[in-house]
């Protein structure tokens, strides 16, 4: 069997997911030996056509030229994978969404004309199929290393649908609720990040998004009874994952 | 004019750089007649968005700026904040701040010395193709942004986006014994930072200069990091909270990023060169003696060395580190209260790429009314373009693949973070 390609591509982001990539100082060589990294512009100038095996697609869509070039990706990629706040849920950039976009850019821009941008941002699954989907502000670059393994093997990445609040329990943390009193989106919050906040003494703030089947308005009131006012909690919910967390809020 | 021939060369693919742009080249009758570094990075709207959040918010929220300097945007806009809150914090704090920033320094700086920048030099297209025939270098390299990684994952929780920075110092402090095995690993890092100023320092560097203004942080007494007042090489020196009477940024057609300029001065640089130029006395001795060994005099103005100061930096970064260790006792608490007031604060750090400028307006309840955020590569882009133009005037009989790909390798000597101006980069070469 001939060696997969990787590709890595990058929409309006940070480029903090991708980087985890770089950050896997231990492996990454180890990756780039069972995988040919075909496309990865942050990392390499050599560039290969495709299609590509895996494509890991970091950043979320913007522009009328991204909402196109993200169809070429599709058609170019057999397995693609979502990386990050901004592809899985539009990112901290969807804040524009509830807002107006023109007035924005007047705040930002002395001449808001010279710009192309959309109203929103959107994630990646708005735009075309996505296979799998990591979640995170940024990624977790474990389950990254957990996914490309898992893909080179032939099966399915175990990605985590549970709360925070599981894996907080692992880790031995003391509840910062209710220790503390401290608020925590922990309950409602996809598990990944290992609970390093609540580690670190501090509430949750949500930046994996919401965990599958989360119970909002029990989570509401409970950060009600640490002091939040409503609209401390809309804007808790309101930040990395505003897309995601507005789905659940909703429902 | 006797005839018209046009050319236009247009590729894709600038590499190894941070975020989304493009570059455009005219050459008209044989001379440069106009270059553009073009930032087409989507526009994300921080400053519009930080409106109407908490002041508690920002060291979070701006960290998602860029995933490369997290640290220096969290610094900045601390800095800003307590200044509009009229608070200080205490020493300890202010000593673990420069400790996760040394981490970044080292991190941010190895990335981009091993992974972006150095394959230009050995004529490889990235780090990996050079693992193929160095695989020893670049396991150098890996395991030196490591140990940066592993201090700013210690005390920040994570290494991208750390969690564990708030206004007013930090949710948790480590105890000294938690960060003596990171001492250990930061004397091996020592051995691979001079190492890397020795290997960096052997590459062939292209002949020019430019004559630009250079603008850092300092404060006397150390190499600025997290503190410091405003100073240029033109002799003008001012507190952090002049910076926008002397820094006039103004928005140009071609670029999502803002060009900033000095008031009735024009064009400067920031960045590794200029922290140098204007700093080189408060380096360690190791440092500094690094730096004459590497062929560094008393200014750095040829952009292609910037590696160079990268590479210095990195040793004095990591020795830093290790004093730091060696001299922490942990705060009385971890942080300082900030309790909310009306004002306006603004704070400047020295991010890996460069002067990072912070101002918020905040109301009685604390809330944000206005923001706004001067990143290094934006003030950067005149003096860049400056340079293209004449670095492409005396390349102009190369051809076309050879000057792209030239072009290509000027830019990434600046380390642009274009993401936080505003990855590839299309580049446009245009005779007629």
């Amino acid at each position: 069997m001939s060696t997969p390609t990787l590709a890595v591509w990058k929409f309006a982001s940070c480029d903090g997911c991708q980087l985890s990539l770089l950050d896997c100082e231990d492996e990454l060589l180890a990756v780039a030996d069972r995988v040919r990294i075909a496309h990865f512009l942050e990392a390499s100038s050599d560039v290969l056509p495709g299609p590509y095996d895996i494509s890991l697609v970091e950043g979320s869509i913007t522009t009328p030229e991204d909402a196109e070039r993200i169809q070429r990706v599709r058609a170019d990629s057999r397995i693609l994978i979502t990386i990050g706040a901004c592809a899985t849920a539009g990112g901290i950039q969807a804040l524009r969404n509830q807002a107006d976009v023109d007035e924005y850019a007047k705040v930002v821009y002395a001449r808001p004309e010279y710009l192309s941008t959309l109203a929103t941002s959107t994630p990646i699954a708005a735009h075309v199929d996505v296979d799998y989907e990591l979640h995170g502000c940024p990624i977790d670059r474990r389950q990254l290393l957990d996914t490309i393994g898992a893909l080179l093997a032939g099966r399915r990445p175990a990605l985590p649908a549970h709360s925070v609040c599981f894996d907080c329990k692992l880790r031995n943390n003391v509840c910062v609720v209710v220790a503390r009193g401290e608020p925590c989106l922990g309950p409602v919050t996809r598990a990944g990040c290992g609970a390093i906040c609540p580690a670190f003494g501090r509430g949750c703030f949500g930046c994996f998004g919401p965990a599958e089947s989360p119970n909002a308005p029990a989570e509401a009131a409970l950060l009600r009874a640490t002091g939040m006012s409503e609209d401390d909690i809309r804007r808790v919910h309101r930040t990395f994952n505003v897309t995601a967390f507005d789905t659940e809020r909703a429902s | 004019m006797t005839h018209r021939y046009e050319r236009v060369i247009d590729v894709r693919a600038l590499a190894r750089v941070e975020g989304e742009g493009a570059m455009h080249v005219r050459v008209r009758d044989g001379a440069v007649d106009d270059v553009r570094l073009e930032i087409y990075e989507p526009p994300r709207f921080f400053e519009a968005f930080l409106r109407g959040r908490q002041h508690t918010e920002p060291p979070d929220i701006t960290a998602r700026i860029c995933g490369i300097c997290p640290v220096a945007y969290q610094m900045s806009a601390c800095a800003a904040i307590e200044d509009a809150c009229r608070v200080t914090v205490s020493p300890g704090v202010a000593a673990l701040r420069r400790l996760i920033y040394c981490g970044e320094w080292i991190e941010s700086h190895t990335l981009h010395i091993y992974l972006l920048h150095a394959p230009d030099f050995l004529g490889y297209g990235s780090a990996l193709a050079l693992a193929k025939d160095r695989r020893d270098l670049v396991e150098r390299g890996l395991a030196l942004k490591q140990a940066g990684n592993d201090l700013i994952e210690l005390i920040g929780g994570r290494a991208i986006h750390p969690i564990n920075v708030r206004v007013g110092g930090f949710y948790r402090v480590p105890a000294p014994r938690e960060l003596a095995p990171l001492r250990e690993r930061l004397r091996a890092a020592l051995d691979q930072a001079l190492d890397t100023v020795r290997w960096v320092a052997g590459f062939d560097f292209p002949e020019f200069h430019h004559d630009h203004e250079m603008l850092a942080l300092c404060t006397p007494g150390t190499y600025p990091i997290e503190t410091g007042f405003v100073t240029t090489t033109g002799g003008l020196s001012f507190d952090v909270a002049q910076f926008e009477q002397h820094i006039i940024e103004e928005q140009v057609p071609h670029s999502t990023a803002l060009h900033a300029h000095l008031a009735g001065r024009g064009r400067y640089l920031t960045g590794p060169a200029a922290r140098y130029t204007l700093n080189r006395h408060w380096l360690t001795p190791l440092a500094r003696e690094a730096a004459a060994a590497a062929g560094l005099g008393e200014e750095c103005r040829n952009p292609y060395r910037s590696i160079v100061v990268r590479a210095v930096e990195t040793v004095y970064a990591v020795e830093e580190a290790i004093r730091l260790i060696d001299a922490y006792e942990p705060p009385p608490s971890p942080a300082v209260p900030v309790p909310a007031r009306a004002g306006t604060g603004r704070g400047a750090t020295e991010a890996p790429r460069g002067t990072l400028f912070h101002r918020y307006d905040l109301d009685p309840d604390g809330r944000i009314t206005a923001a706004r955020i001067v990143p290094p590569t934006s003030q950067n882009q005149a003096a860049i373009e400056d340079d293209l133009a004449r670095f492409v005037a005396g390349r102009l009989d190369l051809d076309d693949e050879r000057l792209t790909t030239q072009c290509e390798q000027a830019i990434r000597n600046y380390d642009p973070c274009i993401s936080c101006a505003t990855h590839f980069l299309d580049l446009h070469v245009e005779r007629s």
